[in-house]
């Protein structure tokens, strides 16, 4: 064999974390935005309770609403740690480990909050 | 009819002989060029006719052999793949590669570049042996078409001049190398992937790469780098998770 194979990184699990939140905010982002920050807001074509706090909240309430909240929210989070962890890496912007921390960490940090406050919603 | 090289351009040449000189410096040349001439012929006449002992690499002067990789104006290029009328009125700036240890002149060490694509065991492995009598292995064009790409690849090194990772970490695997694995790795002959995943799943092998590109867009056999490393990042990823799964071929 022409070498030792060298340690395996766990950079995979982050990575799929970041590739499956690029993805979501591609297809989903703007889109997302358009209709919750503008057009619904605004009524345009949209009637103007549909972000009523009463829809909002059965949206919460339902399963497949939670799931989509959650992914939505700490997907994007976990896409943009990665980002900013590569680009405080190249900057040499802390150690390592705070690095992670203050990306990674905040990511994880914000997953299980999400979690938890869909929880709390109840069902 | 023969064009009479009436027009001139000034070559800013970094020199370096390690017998006598502490650190590099430039030196001009104002070098008379007709407009089919090439870097390459440039610092041809100069060796020719102003100081023999200019030292460059180069062999085909048709962008195949891929020895004549240098800096142009701080981009890496093929010296016998740029013309100077291109690059005209000049002055030129024509460096060694960097990221790499200046020999002399112009020339610059390739060991470390060649160790790494020896680590990527670059040749076909057969997914099981076949006696000639069985006949040719054969391939679709489809089949063909997954590695062909990967395949156009020269070592020319201007990909790890470009790369920022590289300059930054000299043990990061760089993108030829990764070309040259799946040019080896997307072949349907061929069933050595496991070996060469283990020699690219570290933080220095395809994890070292931030899809910068550079690599890509400097490539002058249009290979594509960048695309290599993500199919393997693809590949790394699902071995990370399955492997255990997997029956591994430990031979
Ligand atoms: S991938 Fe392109 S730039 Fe890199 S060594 Fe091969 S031919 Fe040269
Ligand atoms: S001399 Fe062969 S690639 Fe330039």
């Amino acid at each position: 064999m022409p070498h030792a194979p060298e340690k395996r990184s766990n950079a995979p699990i982050f990575w799929l974390l970041f590739g499956a939140g690029g993805t979501l905010s591609a297809l989903f982002g703007v889109g997302l935005i358009l209709v919750t920050g503008f057009l619904a807001p605004q009524g345009i074509g949209i009637g103007p309770d549909a972000l009523s706090y009463e829809n909002a909240l059965a949206f919460t309430q339902n399963w497949l609403g939670k799931a989509a909240i959650w992914a939505v929210i700490s997907l994007f989070f976990w896409h943009a740690a990665e980002r900013l962890y590569l680009t405080l890496k190249d900057m040499h912007v802390f150690s390592d480990l705070g690095r992670r921390l203050l990306t990674y960490g905040v990511a994880a940090v914000v997953t299980v909050a999400t979690a938890g406050l869909l929880l709390a919603i109840g069902f | 009819m023969t064009e009479r090289a009436d027009k001139t351009i000034e070559l800013r040449v970094l020199r370096y002989n390690p017998v006598t000189d502490e650190k590099p410096h430039h030196q001009s040349f104002t070098v008379p060029y007709t407009s089919d001439m090439s870097v390459l012929q440039g610092l041809q006449w100069i060796k020719d006719t102003i100081d023999g002992s200019l030292t460059y690499r180069w062999s085909c002067r048709m962008a195949i052999c891929g020895s004549c990789g240098m800096m142009i104006n701080a981009e890496p290029k093929l010296a016998c793949h740029t013309l100077l009328r291109d690059l005209a009125p000049g002055p030129v700036t024509v460096e060694p590669l960097n990221h790499f240890p200046i020999e002399r002149d112009l020339v610059v060490t390739v060991d470390d570049f060649v160790k790494k694509i020896e680590s990527v065991t670059p040749w076909l492995i057969p997914k099981h042996p076949k006696p000639v009598s069985e006949g040719p292995y054969n391939q679709t064009p489809a089949q063909m078409a997954a590695y062909e790409n990967f395949s156009a690849c020269i070592n020319c090194m201007l990909c790890y001049a470009a790369c920022p990772q590289y300059g930054e970490n000299p043990k990061f695997i760089g993108p030829a190398a990764m070309a040259i694995l799946q040019r080896y790795d997307g072949d349907s002959r061929d069933g050595g992937s496991a070996l060469r995943i283990d020699a690219v799943h570290g933080e220095d092998g395809v994890w070292g790469c931030t899809a910068v590109g550079a690599c890509s867009d400097v490539c002058p056999k249009a290979v594509d780098p960048m695309h290599a490393v993500n199919q393997n990042k693809m590949n790394t990823a699902l071995d990370y998770f399955l492997r255990f799964l997997k029956k591994r071929d430990t031979k």
